[in-house]
């Protein structure tokens, strides 16, 4: 500074973490919503305009993709949401037992997620490359995964985390966080579903 | 750690009684890069790596315009074959490619990442480790696409790569998978940028300045940055879908399979255009901050240049399908994209007559970067007026791919965004290198750039109407364009001096420039508070701003009372910037290199073979691990203060 400084405010007494949209985390999450969220409207308006170039969707003779997988796989990541609450109010609160526990848990849904997310691609009754109807299908669903594929290991991650000594407040505010972007990846895939699922029973 | 040394009080904060020299060693200690080449790769020091990524983009622009002098040279006779036609396809391919992905926004995003914290008053960006990441993938992709075209896999279906011919029908080998994947390269660097940048902005202001007092360069960057996290998607999903097309026979493309080629135009354009503004609004920061530098007075119309600034990063997003006009469309659409094309022009002229009054209302000094900003006005004015008559569809039709619209778009370019760019970097050579640069070789440059590129670009708006094509390597004798082509060439090359001057006399200024002031042109933003350079920790004390030409006011409040032994900075909320939270700033560490290189040997394989996604993703998971995991017991406070 070129003339005196005059010492007006102290920062001493401000805390050293805070949750929600008071921490730097927070911000960096919502960016990641906002990017991704890009990618599938993107990945979405090419589906239908896709669709919208064809007389018939699926084309014939495909048929709509079977539903029990994605239907399982729907159901339970909605249920998940209960374990995920209960981890991000336990985060906030910093009260570690219950992190840790839903955590696991939360470990856990995201393994059998993977395992019937394996069976969703199988019962698409369309192959990648046998048409453009197939090929964007397969796009929405390999985007899904890579999120949940993602999520899942940020989650084992924490989890291992939390059970070490590197324990604090800012790893709360980062529980807080995942459980924040887990949000993200089941509210996402609800459209989805419905366009891989649905909209193909719907318009053929 | 620092409750074990049981130092005195006055050393763990800064404060009243913890100020000048002590402070300055003790900070210094805490905020510099570790020694040698180790430090240099660890930094993640916002000015180190700014200062990279500007050096990385000038070399790409020197890259780019020696291809550009090639073509030039080509063009320069008819009939010439100097270059083959093959050739001269990779040619403006890769010229295209650099400037657009390599130069253009990697610079802009050099300056903002060395700028916008000194901008804001405070010590580091928000995840400055993204940042180093970023930096990583930008070098990575930038190499492969020209390892590539030394190797003659050099891209060659145009810088926006249309399908069908950039398909697996059209395009045999991996020229056109090179591009794609350098796409996915530079998009991922952007847009960690984009985010650390946003995230900065918003959080990392210096107490007391509100939105409304944010310097105009940081508002452009606020918007920029969002421009990229909605268009750069776009592009990466779409050069994604191209890949896989090419590689494991998707069909998105492909019109025989239910496919579309449109749809990749649409997807590329929904980028392509918002590219533009993200290349021209960083651009028009800088001017704003340059006139009222250099007319000692506040920018005229502040909050309506803040306005013009958002609304052209909105309407950026309306306005894709006017690059499409002759692929046909519906009426309405001719309309519409007509319409919004149009509009965009007036947030241009309503910050172009801001500019004017600026200077007409204060005190103008005529210096290198006010010589640039007058050059800026003049030809981004011609380009914008051609720019509104591409924008009436039937023009359109008739001038679409000829050298008309190559003239536009270097003037809107060149004019638009270079201009400023080469006057800013002169306005901030002293903070960059705590050097001036010499007027007398920036004036000559000056005139030189202004009138050779004049001589260069004009000329092709008249061979344009004349109905010569774009991307062709050569035309035939007798069509009245070789006169034309001539003086372009001869422009071209003058041009090509004049930049090179400009580099020159960045090399010797760097050496032997005159030593400057922390304020040499008493410029009222932040950042002139801090030295020239700015030491490794920018501000010893937090500065607390009261309006939005902090340094023209007498009073210097500053905040105090951050620790000293460890990288702390302060968070403020978001739109009154009240202090809130003091958080650790993040250490330096490889594991960015680390994880840029495993993504890179992913990226690269991926060319090849599918696998490459399930066989790369571990490691590349592992880095990210390794990267986020903490590395020693050390958090929050000390015991003993």
């Amino acid at each position: 500074m070129t003339s005196e400084p005059q010492f007006t405010t102290d920062l001493e007494p401000l805390p050293t973490h805070a949750f929600g949209h008071r921490s730097l985390t927070w911000w960096g999450i919502v960016a990641f919503f906002l990017i991704e969220g890009t990618a599938f409207a993107v990945a979405i308006a090419a589906y239908f305009y896709l669709m919208n170039q064809d007389q018939a969707w699926p084309p014939p003779p495909f048929l709509p993709p079977d539903l029990l997988a994605g239907t399982l796989f729907t159901v339970l990541m909605l249920l998940s949401e209960v374990p995920n609450t209960i981890a991000k109010k336990a985060a906030e609160h910093e009260d570690l037992k219950p992190v840790r526990r839903m955590l696991i848990a939360a470990s856990l849904i995201g393994l059998a997620l993977m395992i019937l997310r394996a069976f969703e691609f199988a019962s698409l009754n369309v192959l990648w490359y046998q048409n453009a109807y197939g090929s964007v299908v397969w796009l929405l669903l390999v985007l899904h995964t890579a999120h949940i594929a993602t999520d899942w290991v940020d989650t084992l991650v924490l989890t291992a985390l939390m059970h070490t000594k590197h324990v604090s407040g800012r790893k709360f505010v980062d529980c807080a966080e995942n459980a924040v972007y887990w949000r993200f990846v089941w509210l996402t895939w609800l459209p989805i579903y419905a366009l891989i699922y649905w909209l193909p029973r719907l318009a053929g | 750690m620092t409750a074990k040394k049981k130092k005195p009080r006055e050393y763990l904060r800064d404060g009243p009684d913890f100020t000048g020299a002590p402070l300055h060693e003790k900070l210094s200690e805490t905020w510099r890069d570790g020694p040698g080449l180790i430090g240099w790769i660890k930094s993640v020091d916002h000015k180190s790596i700014g200062k990279r990524y500007l050096v990385t983009a000038m070399v790409f622009l020197a890259l780019g315009g020696v291809l550009a002098a090639l073509m030039r040279l080509q063009l320069s006779g008819a009939e010439q074959e100097i270059i083959g036609p093959d050739r001269y396809n990779q040619i403006f391919t890769m010229h295209g490619t650099t400037m657009m992905f390599l130069f253009a926004v990697p610079v802009m995003d050099a300056m903002a990442i060395y700028l916008v914290p000194l901008m804001l008053g405070t010590r580091n960006t928000a995840f400055p480790r993204l940042n180093a990441f970023s930096y990583w993938m930008y070098l990575a992709g930038g190499s492969l696409l020209w390892v590539a075209f030394v190797l003659n896999i050099g891209p060659d279906a145009g810088w926006f790569s249309y399908t069908p011919l950039s398909g697996p029908e059209y395009s045999l080998g991996k020229r056109i998978d090179v591009w794609a994947q350098m796409v996915t390269f530079t998009e991922v660097a952007a847009l960690a940028v984009a985010v650390s940048l946003t995230a900065t902005i918003l959080k990392k202001r210096a107490p007391g300045m509100t939105l409304a007092r944010m310097p105009i360069f940081v508002w452009s960057i606020l918007v920029v940055s969002l421009m990229v996290i909605f268009s750069m998607p776009s592009v990466a999903t779409a050069s994604g879908m191209l890949l896989s097309d090419r590689l494991v026979g998707t069909q998105f493309y492909n019109s025989y399979e239910y496919g579309d080629s449109l749809l990749w135009q649409h997807l590329f354009w929904f980028f392509g255009h918002p590219e533009v503004y993200i290349i021209f609004l960083p651009a028009a920061g800088f001017v704003s901050e340059i006139v009222q530098a250099y007319t000692g007075r506040r920018t005229f119309g502040y909050t309506a240049i803040v306005l013009a600034l958002c609304a052209t990063g909105l309407l950026a997003f309306g306005l894709w399908v006017h690059h499409m006009f002759t692929t046909g469309l519906p009426r309405l659409g001719y309309a519409f994209y007509t319409a919004a094309s149009m509009a965009v022009a007036i947030p241009a002229g309503i910050q172009i007559f801001c500019w004017i009054a600026t200077i007409w209302t204060g005190r103008p000094r005529f210096m290198v970067p006010l010589l640039w900003v007058i050059g800026f006005i003049v030809t981004f004015v011609i380009g914008g007026l051609s720019g509104v008559m591409l924008a009436s569809v039937p023009l359109d039709l008739q001038v679409h791919d000829t050298y008309f619209v190559v003239a536009h778009f270097h003037y809107v370019l060149i004019g638009g965004a270079v201009f400023p760019l080469l006057g800013a970097i002169t306005y901030w050579f002293p903070k960059f290198a705590g050097r001036l640069m010499s007027e007398r070789l920036g004036r000559i440059g000056f005139w030189l750039s202004f009138l050779s590129f004049h001589a260069t670009f004009f000329p092709m708006h008249i061979v344009g109407l004349q109905g010569m094509p774009r991307r062709v390597y050569t035309y035939p004798a007798g069509m009245g364009w070789e006169t034309f082509n001539l003086i372009s060439s001869i422009g071209a090359v003058v041009f090509a001096a004049s930049v090179a001057l400009f580099a020159v006399n960045m090399l010797l200024s760097l050496r032997k420039g005159e030593r400057a002031a922390d304020n040499p042109w008493g410029a009222p933003g932040l950042e002139w508070a801090t030295a020239s350079p700015p030491a490794p920790y920018n501000f010893a004390h937090i500065p607390i701003v009261a309006d939005n030409s902090p340094l023209w006011n007498e009073e210097r409040p500053v905040a105090y009372g951050l620790r000293v032994e460890d990288r702390e900075m302060i968070v403020t909320t978001a739109v009154e910037a009240w202090p809130d939270v003091r958080e650790p700033s993040p250490e330096p560490t490889a594991w960015p290199l680390i994880a840029a290189l495993a993504t890179t040997v992913l990226f690269v394989a991926s060319i090849f073979t599918p696998w490459a996604l399930v066989i790369g993703a571990p490691p590349v998971a592992a880095a990210l691990v390794a990267w986020f995991w903490p590395k020693r017991h050390h958090e929050g406070e000390p015991v003993i203060e």
